[in-house]
């Protein structure tokens, strides 16, 4: 395969690995072959979900992010934190003791990613009054499902909505605001995501739609969420930092929170990897075009459900769903209503980019060679046992056929049929015995 | 057609919801390994999702077979009946002749042939009452 690597958040831990099957039959773009007794990510096909670091019991597979330690490299460091943040403390009531908490591990400033979701949500709005926009237009704010679609749906790239994420907006404005408040140049600040998610990792140093993200680094929820943990409860009132997003900003934690902040009725809300794929399918199938929206979150429950996360997915919902309350009762402005005009010319919230298609399914970039190939991958096909047991390290009998045409397996490594050859050669041996004596 | 080299049936059975866009799932894929273009996989998409559907809903069931050259992409749906008596009414949009479990899973709108000659650049539709229904559906590729 000759597409250049892509760098990946999603790793494999070679020592750990026992070489199962678990994530070779989960992974959405089958993305993992077992080879020699342990696992190797495809990196053109992974889309950094992180459904094998979900599966893997041995937690051979891990999400490389960045250490608090990338702080000593700024003179300053601003912190973003995703909304799904606030969702892993329970009893939560306030997030403005999760943003103090922020600046008492180390960073001398935050910006809440919300502010960004207000922002986009605005930017979506306005985009959904262009005409002969395609329906439904979908969703950029999970660089999964974006991923998901470059590789799978190539064909639905027209339908992803132009607007960067809002960690991309939120560190722009951050890092500007910072600048102006403490008389510094950009470069000494450093800017902090704290993600939920390896992908959004992955997004931070392979950027969709632009050329260079805004956001410095992206540091694992999990990793920050035993200092913080501790300081939830000692924050006192004054030490407070009030939140500056709407409560729809906070409500893109979960899923469903960004259909809610732009206001459409006539949009349906997806959660989990295979969920997606399914409605994908029916979006292709031209099924679902009397929908003007389609958000779609890779992990269960949106965002509070990423593999970086430390609370139960429902229970961090359920304390979004509270903090989203109890933010509308203090302030019941819409994004719509708040963001200011300014900020909408202010920013850069397009993409500059045009998203491509990856065309790593393709079997040949030779469209005769292509169907040569397919034409072999029927025959080899017809003759496989059809169990796809995952013992030749292909996720599917299928997808051995591909990688046997493609030049990265040979037919005898299916058991089944290496059994069925052994047998013949056995009868054979017995057979040749016999004449002999 | 002159150099067909991939050839695909997909037998479809009447009233089979289950396995219903089984067939057009596996043809996208396939489209989709040799490196068709966007514009030619989404019309293939749309209308071979809409003729196996109309294989499932209102025929006695047929094979739907896909052949590709490396000219064109060819959909054709072949059914055992019962045969449309009108087909010039049955081209018309809104026309629809679905069964009620059909409609209550949200098909027969009456956009099906409709939007099957809409999307393919070669449509042809022959049936005999009695005998049965045959579409061709061609796609270009240069």
């Amino acid at each position: 395969m000759d597409q250049k690597t892509r760098y990946h958040s999603v790793r494999l831990d070679k020592e750990l690995c026992k070489g199962c099957t678990n994530c070779l039959m989960h992974c959405p773009t089958e993305a993992i072959r077992v080879r020699k007794g342990r696992a190797h990510i495809l990196d053109e096909r992974c889309i950094d979900c992180g459904e094998c670091i979900r599966i893997c019991d041995y937690h051979a597979k891990v999400a490389i992010t960045d250490s608090l330690d990338e702080l000593k490299l700024f003179r300053y460091n601003v912190a973003l934190p995703a909304p799904s943040l606030y969702g892993q403390f329970r009893g939560l009531t306030d997030v403005g003791v999760v943003l103090a908490a922020l600046k008492r591990i180390g960073f001398d400033d935050v910006f809440e990613v919300a502010r960004g979701a207000d922002i986009v949500a605005r930017a979506i709005t306005e985009k959904l009054r262009e005409p002969g926009l395609p329906r439904p237009l979908i969703s950029s704010a999970c660089p999964t499902v974006v991923r998901l679609i470059q590789v799978r749906f190539p064909d639905l790239i027209p339908h992803i909505v132009d607007i960067r994420q809002p960690m991309e907006v939120a560190a722009q404005i951050a890092r500007a605001e910072f600048c102006k408040a403490h008389d510094c140049r950009p470069e000494e600040v450093g800017v902090f995501f704290i993600t939920p998610c390896p992908a959004k990792m992955t997004a931070i140093t392979s950027p969709l739609g632009q050329e260079k993200s805004a956001v410095s680094s992206a540091i694992s929820m999990m990793e920050i969420y035993g200092l913080l943990r501790p300081l939830i409860s000692k924050i006192q009132k004054e030490e407070r930092i009030e939140g500056a997003s709407t409560s729809y900003g906070i409500g893109w934690a979960a899923s469903s929170g960004e259909t809610k902040s732009i206001f459409q009725e006539n949009a349906l809300c997806v959660d989990g990897i295979q969920n997606c794929i399914r409605v994908l399918e029916e979006i292709e199938n031209n099924k679902l075009s009397d929908l003007t929206f389609f958000e779609g979150n890779a992990c269960t429950g949106g965002c509070v459900g990423g593999p970086l996360t430390f609370e139960n997915n429902y229970v961090a919902k359920n304390s979004i769903r509270k903090l989203v309350a109890a933010a509308k009762a203090k302030n019941d402005s819409t994004p719509q209503q708040s963001v200011p005009v300014s900020d909408m010319n202010k920013y850069a919230l397009k993409m500059d980019k045009p998203l491509e298609p990856n065309s790593v399914m393709k079997l040949d970039d030779d469209f005769s060679v292509a169907m040569q190939k397919m034409q072999r991958m029927n025959e080899i096909i017809a003759e496989l046992p059809g169990y796809d047991c995952g013992s030749c390290g292909s996720p599917t009998c299928r997808c051995f056929a591909e990688d046997i045409v493609l030049g990265f397996a040979n037919e005898m490594e299916c058991i089944h049929k290496m059994r069925d050859k052994l047998q013949t050669m056995a009868e054979q041996m017995v057979e040749l015995a016999q004449t002999r004596r | 057609m002159s150099s067909v080299l991939i050839h695909a049936d997909y037998p479809v059975e009447a009233e089979d919801y289950t396995r219903g866009g089984e067939a057009s799932a596996d043809i996208k894929r396939k489209l989709k390994q040799l490196g068709v273009s966007a514009n030619v996989l989404r019309r293939v998409s749309v209308a071979s999702y809409e003729v196996e559907m109309n294989l499932v809903i209102h025929s006695d069931g047929g094979v739907l077979t896909l052949e590709v050259s490396p000219e064109a992409v060819w959909l054709i749906s072949a059914d055992r009946g019962p045969g449309i008596p009108d087909v010039e009414m049955a081209m018309r949009e809104g026309w629809s002749t679905a069964s009620e479990t059909a409609r209550s899973q949200g098909f027969g709108a009456g956009m099906g042939l409709p939007n099957m000659k809409r999307n393919a650049d070669d449509f042809d539709i022959t049936s005999k009452v009695g005998e049965g229904t045959t579409i061709r559906m061609g796609f270009r590729l240069a």
